[in-house]
């Protein structure tokens, strides 16, 4: 049973990133409400899985010249200083803290897709 | 100058996020290469996951003593992540986004109040 649940798990958030919208707002609210899985522990899987799903996602993109190298440059590597930074505070924050934390920012995405959604139709 | 700001802006936020929650960048790299880079859509995509991807790298490695400890669930959900990422491509070309982006954005909610009260 806890198989099936991961493997549907993976198998719906991978759907749901490869149609281009992000993966982790429903694989992580997944095996924490489903599986049990501490919020911490779950937040590291989500990050590891999008690696190999990028890789694969960025050599289709490349192939169809649609990276602008020279925009994503110099964020990232903004990005990857905050990062470091926010991986420090996520592990001084209680998981209980970072679960609310976490609820706020599924609950915006999810209002946002909807706001794009209706902004397509018209 | 302005554009070194922006670059630093977009880059802090969206590094803060994803190395508290784990997740969630691509939604501030992606609108935001859109509305103040002006980005076309597909490009602004394509070249947010080429900066989440050296980003999450750092973030999986400051994170590993955290999914070490499941590293069976962390390699099933990894490879049918993979199998449906490939599904999820390929079915994005057939079927309108509209419906599953609304069901996709009611769950969201769900489990965001589940997750707030639970």
């Amino acid at each position: 049973m806890e198989l099936m649940l991961l493997v549907a798990a993976g198998l719906f958030s991978g759907m749901i990133s490869g149609m281009g919208i992000g993966g982790g707002v429903i694989l992580i609210p997944a095996l924490t409400l489903f599986l049990g899985i501490e919020q911490k522990v779950a937040q590291g899987i989500n990050l590891l899985y999008f690696i190999p799903t990028a890789i694969v996602a960025l050599t289709v993109h490349c192939k169809n010249k649609n990276l602008e190298l020279k925009t994503a440059l110099p964020i990232a590597a903004f990005g990857i200083v905050a990062a470091s930074v926010g991986a420090y505070l996520a592990s001084v924050i209680p998981s209980v803290i970072l679960r609310k934390i976490f609820a706020l920012l599924t609950i915006f995405v999810g209002i946002n897709e909807i706001y794009i959604a209706v902004k397509k139709e018209k | 100058m302005k554009k070194t700001f922006l670059y630093a802006v977009i880059g802090i936020i969206s590094g803060l996020i994803n190395g508290i929650l784990g997740a969630g960048g691509g939604t501030v790299i992606v609108p935001a290469l859109e509305h103040f880079l002006h980005l076309p859509q597909q490009k602004a995509h394509a070249t947010a996951i080429s900066i989440i991807l050296p980003t999450t790298i750092v973030s999986a490695f400051l994170y590993s003593k955290y999914w070490m400890t499941e590293g069976k669930t962390t390699l099933i959900v990894a490879l049918f992540g993979m199998a449906g990422g490939f599904v999820g491509a390929k079915m994005l070309k057939k079927l309108s986004g509209k419906t599953i982006r609304i069901i996709f954005a009611i769950s969201l909610m769900v489990a965001g109040v589940r997750m707030l009260w639970n």
